[in-house]
């Protein structure tokens, strides 16, 4: 059948998906951490509207519902809080360089080819077209931990974190075309609370040791440092 | 007959070795003619005297080239004989063991070999009169330097014959030994000692590994020849060992990454004609040796296999094309150069293994195909590249890019030959690179039939290092030409270097160039030719590569891709005469000379140029993780606090980061590993006496 | 006939080219709230170019002089390879889509090899710097190449503006990612803002000027026109690739009459975003230009994974 034969919504479905990988990658080579912050709201609206129009080739409301959520939570509500709490703790100006930009890009790539490797066997056994989705949602949770992994300072691990987030509700809403709507609420009240969580530990850490490079809380080992 | 020419071409190199021993200041002829004058003495010496020291030093040096060149001849003639006539001739030689003679074959593949080998052969015959004459007067006798030059082909074309697997180890056990001697040519110096060793060590390393291969099948199959061979029916695991050794052995000799680090060593310290024939010829046996043993002599094809050769020969293309970019010398240049093609070669040779063994032939046969077309472009042209970097060292001595400069108002003929190997190397429409690098691309592009994701994804990411490769080559060749032949000399010799005045010189590059030419504009029929070639090895003959005619090139179909490289070479120069004739001849306005744009400063020299070091620091710095680069710069200051600075002195060097990580380690393991055995030697009698009393003992009891 | 139409074409496309680089112009000066020069000043500058005495610099060699007629001609084949206003021509069986890469090698070759050949240290940094961010640009452009190629099955460039055009409105990924690839590698390879300044007199700035800094008279008109052929390449590569509906699939007059009036348009609108993102943006310094094609790269490399992962039927 091919590409062409899908429907146009099914093929708005798979074009959002690769938007979406697009966004991760670019998180992962973002230095400045306003623009990380910007770059997670787009992913969040492009999450909003990709439950959208699942909402419209299905016409499930619910869905509809869903997607208002997602774009008020995850598009607006928590960039603006890491947004403002950027500007509180002074971070805007600072540059979170990464040591080898063209190695964490490739590990990028590896983990997108990677994650369609092993999704093969379950979207082998499953009628849904826009499954193949399925694979870029993997790879999404993974670059969202690569994110994790190559920063320091700790508000973009809470941009991955929520990263992971998003990768499992693409997963969700592409696979079983959404959740049930208390699981949804119930997660997106986990993931607001998470946030303020995070944000009352930053200036817990920081007046600890009077920085956010997550790489210094060694300090705070008890073994004896030659 | 084809096998009767092919055995002319090993007997005629032969001969040249012979010759050029007996015509040696020592040898017989210089004896013979000594003896023959003495025992004449009354005979008038200064007219109607045929044979003076001066012509008779000609003749000594003119005759070892003159039957280099026949068996060159006869090579080309047996191998499009093989080539065209298809099918396979055999015989049967009385030497080697007494119940193992040798085997000799000549089929379409050897034969296409055979053409490889015979045309550069050609070119370097014509070029090595004029070249070794200033050889004649130096520390070492001419005779010696034919003598392994002889021996040395001799070998290549008995390799290319063998049908069994004895006289193939023979063969090129015999090549290799012989180009020992030609790199240790010189060996006052100690650089070139140590490369000829470093040469000859890993050659045996090689060569131990290819015997290991061939005793893989030889312990499954009931004797060495390759009849034998072919028939033995192994199981995955040791087919995968069989071809894991002989990719190692073959790509050692090849140059494949991480295991060249003899090229760029051994092919600057050899004489610059032998160098042609190492790089152009000699890795393009091994080639020959890989293809003969994973396409003819297993059984079955694996494509995890094709996935290694990929990753290895892209990783030999960029890893050679960068270290390529960093040199100074322009016969190290070269040499990493050959690696890089190496690579693109195997690149090539992956893709045809890994559609092969997914049942796809077609596509299996093109990527063949195309790594033969560039073993055969490639010999062409870096045989003129070693060549004419041969004229330049013999006109100038001179080694070092960076004193080079403005060639090209000295040694015109010789800059235009350099131009062609540049832009055939370059990979540029209308040559021949550009022919076996789009036949690469057009195989790659096919990956849509194969139905692993994963290769699909892994193919077009080796196309596109295919493609990085291709710009970095075309970058380090504009280098070369530009900073060697254009600009402004950089130092005294140069600026007085004269034109290569023996026509043989010119000869042999003008051969190569018309070549080059040549298949770039007609390949069509070329690979036609190869048409029986592949049929006994991958099952396939290209249907399409002809369908719009002689004059275009098709290889899946035309609706998939099309070239016409005539028409294009007829379109470009149609449209720039027409463009010179309307805008010159009409307007008829002669340029002026000027000097260059100075800022108004003044004084531009020489020194203000561009280096050959310089134009490569953009790369340098992209890249810097891949090599191994130490920089120094000195700066000569005075003045109150040291703050006026006369002179400054910057000097970078560029180490192959493979010696840090496998060479040295390996060569540490092995001094220890040698010291702990060397332990056995304790020097004390009655240790020894112990041996020998113990291994009697041993003896005894298995005897019982 | 259709040989005829070719060459027709060829001549419009070269024709074409100052015209709209007067128009690129025009609409940055606008942007700049500067006077814009006449809608058809390049051709008198071109003009004026043809009628003075060039010069040639002292320690220059005759590749110097070949080099523009040179580049000119491959600049002129290319042009005539790629669909314009009409598909199914002749020319375009000649080269498909990685000769046309390689048109662009030849002809920047030659320009560098003259850049070398003056002898100066401006030749020799233009040279070098343009063959840097060539080698970086031209693996992203064969990969975004690669994806199509592999979505049309063809390299052929009329045979796969033809299956776009067959296939109707489809929103492929891939094709996303690899028009944002090619249209990043275009200004790389065209030498405009963000990569070089086609407008600066400061040498140590240049990339593209530098090499052909001593050109003047006749040659530098080719040079020019070349450039402009070049710029006019890109933008109907990525106009009648992603976008071509309108183009003329017949001979008859009513379909080239549509043709040329849809290429017009979308080369226009091409030109004003291109004028408007030299106005917004800065020019890059020479070391950051590799992330920026290296970015290109990745979206390439993104397009062709989403062919594979997201496209193609299992």
């Amino acid at each position: 059948m091919g590409f062409a034969g899908l429907s146009l919504y099914s093929q708005a479905v798979l074009l959002l998906a690769g938007l979406i990988a697009l966004t991760s990658f670019l998180m992962l080579g973002q230095s400045r951490l306003v623009r990380l912050v910007l770059v997670f709201a787009i992913q969040g609206i492009l999450l909003a509207a990709t439950t959208a129009v699942v909402a419209g080739v299905l016409d499930f409301p619910h869905l509809y519902i869903s997607a208002g959520l997602s774009f008020l939570l995850k598009g607006i509500l928590i960039p603006i809080m890491l947004h403002r709490m950027i500007y509180r703790l002074g971070l805007h100006r600072e540059l979170d360089t990464i040591e080898h930009p063209a190695r964490v890009m490739m590990g990028g790539a590896f983990l997108v080819v990677f994650s369609y490797y092993v999704s093969l066997p379950v979207v082998a056994h499953s009628p849904l077209v826009t499954l193949n989705a399925v694979a870029v949602s993997l790879a999404v949770v993974l670059l969202g931990m690569l994110l994790m992994i190559t920063r320091r300072q700790a508000v973009a691990h809470v941009v991955g974190f929520m990263s992971i987030e998003n990768g499992l509700f693409f997963a969700a809403v592409v696979s079983t075309y959404g959740m049930p709507m208390v699981v949804e609420l119930g997660i997106a009240a986990d993931v607001l609370v998470a946030a303020v969580v995070f944000g009352v530990f930053f200036f817990q850490i920081r007046e600890s040791i009077d920085s956010l490079d997550v790489d210094r809380l060694s300090k705070l080992s008890e073994a004896d440092k030659p | 007959m084809a096998l009767l020419l092919a055995g002319i071409s090993v007997l005629a190199a032969l001969l040249s070795s012979v010759a050029s021993l007996a015509a040696g200041p020592n040898g017989l002829a210089w004896h013979g003619m000594l003896w023959w004058m003495q025992k004449t003495p009354f005979r008038p010496v200064q007219r109607g005297e045929r044979l003076t020291p001066g012509r008779f030093s000609r003749l000594a040096r003119t005759t070892p080239f003159l039957l280099l060149g026949v068996s060159g001849g006869f090579a080309v003639t047996a191998g499009m004989i093989a080539l065209l006539g298809g099918g396979t001739r055999t015989a049967t030689l009385p030497f080697g063991l007494p119940w193992l003679n040798w085997h000799l074959a000549l089929d379409p593949l050897a034969g296409f070999f055979f053409c490889i080998l015979g045309i550069p052969l050609i070119a370097a015959s014509l070029f090595g009169p004029g070249y070794v004459r200033e050889f004649e007067h130096g520390k070492h006798t001419l005779s010696v330097l034919g003598l392994f030059t002889g021996l040395f082909v001799a070998g290549m074309e008995l390799v290319l014959l063998a049908d069994d697997a004895f006289l193939f180890m023979i063969a090129w056990e015999l090549m290799s030994v012989a180009s020992y001697f030609l790199v240790a040519y010189q060996h006052e110096h100690a650089t070139n000692r140590r490369a000829a060793f470093l040469y000859l060590l890993m050659a045996e390393i090689g060569a131990i590994a290819i015997i290991l291969a061939f005793g893989v099948l030889a312990g499954f199959a009931g004797g060495l020849t390759f009849e034998a061979l072919r028939s033995v029916a192994l199981t995955p695991l040791w087919a995968s060992i069989a071809f894991v050794l002989a990719l190692a052995g073959f790509g050692m000799k090849a140059g494949l990454v991480p295991l060249h680090a003899w090229l760029p060593e051994a092919h600057p310290a050899a004489p610059s004609h032998i160098s042609a024939l190492m790089s152009g010829v000699m890795l393009k046996i091994a080639v020959y040796g890989f293809i003969r043993f994973a396409f003819d002599l297993l059984p079955s094809l694996f494509w995890q296999w094709g996935v290694l050769v990929l990753l290895i020969g892209s990783a030999s293309a960029v890893l050679g094309i960068l270290y390529a970019l960093q040199q100074q010398n322009l016969k190290r240049l070269l040499a990493y150069s050959s690696v890089e093609n190496i690579g693109i070669i195997f690149t090539a040779l992956g893709l045809s293994l890994i559609f092969q063994s997914s049942g796809n032939s077609q596509l299996g046969t093109l990527g063949l195909v195309a790594a033969l077309l560039h073993s055969l472009n490639h010999a062409l042209f870096k045989s003129l590249l070693f060549l004419g970097a041969g004229a330049i060292l013999h006109q100038t001595h001179e080694h070092s890019l960076e004193n080079m400069g403005g060639l090209i108002h000295r040694m015109p003929k010789l800059a235009a030959l350099f131009l062609i190997g540049t832009l055939s190397i370059a990979a540029l429409p209308p040559f021949n690179g550009f022919v076996s690098e789009w036949l690469i691309f057009q195989t790659a592009l096919q990956a849509g039939g194969i139905q692993s994701g994963i290769l699909r994804s892994l193919i077009p990411t080796a196309s596109a290092v295919l493609a990085l490769t291709s710009a970095l080559a075309a970058t380090c060749f504009v280098k070369v030409y530009g900073v060697a032949f254009l600009g402004l000399p950089r130092s005294r010799h140069i600026a007085r270097a004269r034109e290569v005045r023996h026509p043989g010189m010119l000869a042999g590059p003008s051969l190569l160039a018309a070549f080059c030419v040549l298949f770039g504009v007609l390949p069509t029929p070329l690979i036609n030719a190869l048409g029986s070639l592949t049929q006994p090895l991958t099952g396939f003959v290209l249907p399409n590569i002809s369908a719009l005619g002689w004059l275009w090139l098709t290889p899946v179909s035309p609706e998939v891709a099309a070239y016409s490289p005539a028409l294009v070479l007829l379109g470009t120069v149609a449209v720039g005469w027409l463009c010179y004739y309307l805008l010159y001849r009409r307007t008829g306005l002669e340029p002026r000379r000027a000097e260059p744009w100075d800022c108004g400063f003044g004084g531009l020299t020489a020194r203000t140029q561009y280096t050959s070091g310089a134009f490569s620091m953009p790369i340098r710095r992209i890249f810097e993780p891949v090599f191994d680069t130490c920089e120094t710069v000195e700066e000569q200051t005075e003045g109150p606090a040291n703050t006026r600075v006369t002179g400054l002195r910057y000097h970078f060097q560029v180490l192959d980061r493979a010696w840090l990580v496998l060479y040295e380690p390996s060569g540490r393991a092995v001094t220890r590993l040698a010291r702990r055995v060397g332990r056995l030697q304790a020097g004390n009698i009655r240790t020894y006496l112990g041996y020998s009393f113990f291994t009697l003992i041993v003896l005894l009891w298995v005897v019982s | 006939m259709a040989w005829l139409m070719a060459i027709l074409q060829t001549l419009l496309f070269i024709g074409l080219a100052p015209l709209l680089s007067g128009w690129i112009k025009r609409v940055k000066c606008r942007l700049q709230n500067r006077k814009a020069p006449s809608l058809f000043q390049p051709y008198r500058d071109l003009r004026k170019l043809y009628r003075k005495q060039p010069i040639v610099p002292q320690p220059a060699s005759w590749i110097f002089r070949a080099a523009p007629y040179i580049v000119f001609a491959s600049t002129v084949l290319a042009a005539a390879t790629v669909p314009l206003v009409a598909i199914h021509l002749p020319t375009a069986r000649i080269a498909d889509v990685i000769v046309l890469v390689g048109f662009f090698a030849l002809g920047r070759m030659f320009l560098v090899l003259a850049g070398m050949d003056i002898g100066t240290a401006f030749g020799g940094m233009g040279s070098s710097r343009e063959m840097t961010i060539s080698s970086l640009a031209e693996p992203a452009m064969l990969m975004a190449v690669f994806t199509l190629a592999m979505s049309a099955h063809t390299t052929n460039l009329s045979q796969a503006v033809n299956f776009v055009l067959d296939s109707g409105l489809v929103l492929r990924p891939s094709f996303v990612f690899a028009l944002g690839g090619l249209i990043l590698v275009a200004i790389a390879e065209t030498g405009r803002i963000p990569v070089d300044n086609p407008a600066t007199h400061l040498e140590l700035t240049m990339i593209h000027e530098a090499m052909i800094l001593e050109y003047s008279g006749r040659w530098l008109a080719l040079i020019e026109w070349a450039s402009q052929i070049k710029l006019m390449l890109y933008g109907v590569l990525i106009a009648n690739i992603f976008f071509p509906w309108g183009i003329a699939q017949t001979f008859s007059l009513n379909a080239l009459a549509l043709g040329l009036g849809m290429i017009a348009l979308k080369l226009a609108v091409l030109a004003v975003m291109l004028a408007l993102s030299e106005v917004l943006f800065a020019k890059m310094r020479i070391f950051r230009v590799q992330e920026y094609l290296s970015f290109a790269y990745l979206l390439s490399v993104l397009g062709m994974l989403s062919h594979i992962i997201l496209e193609a039927a299992r």
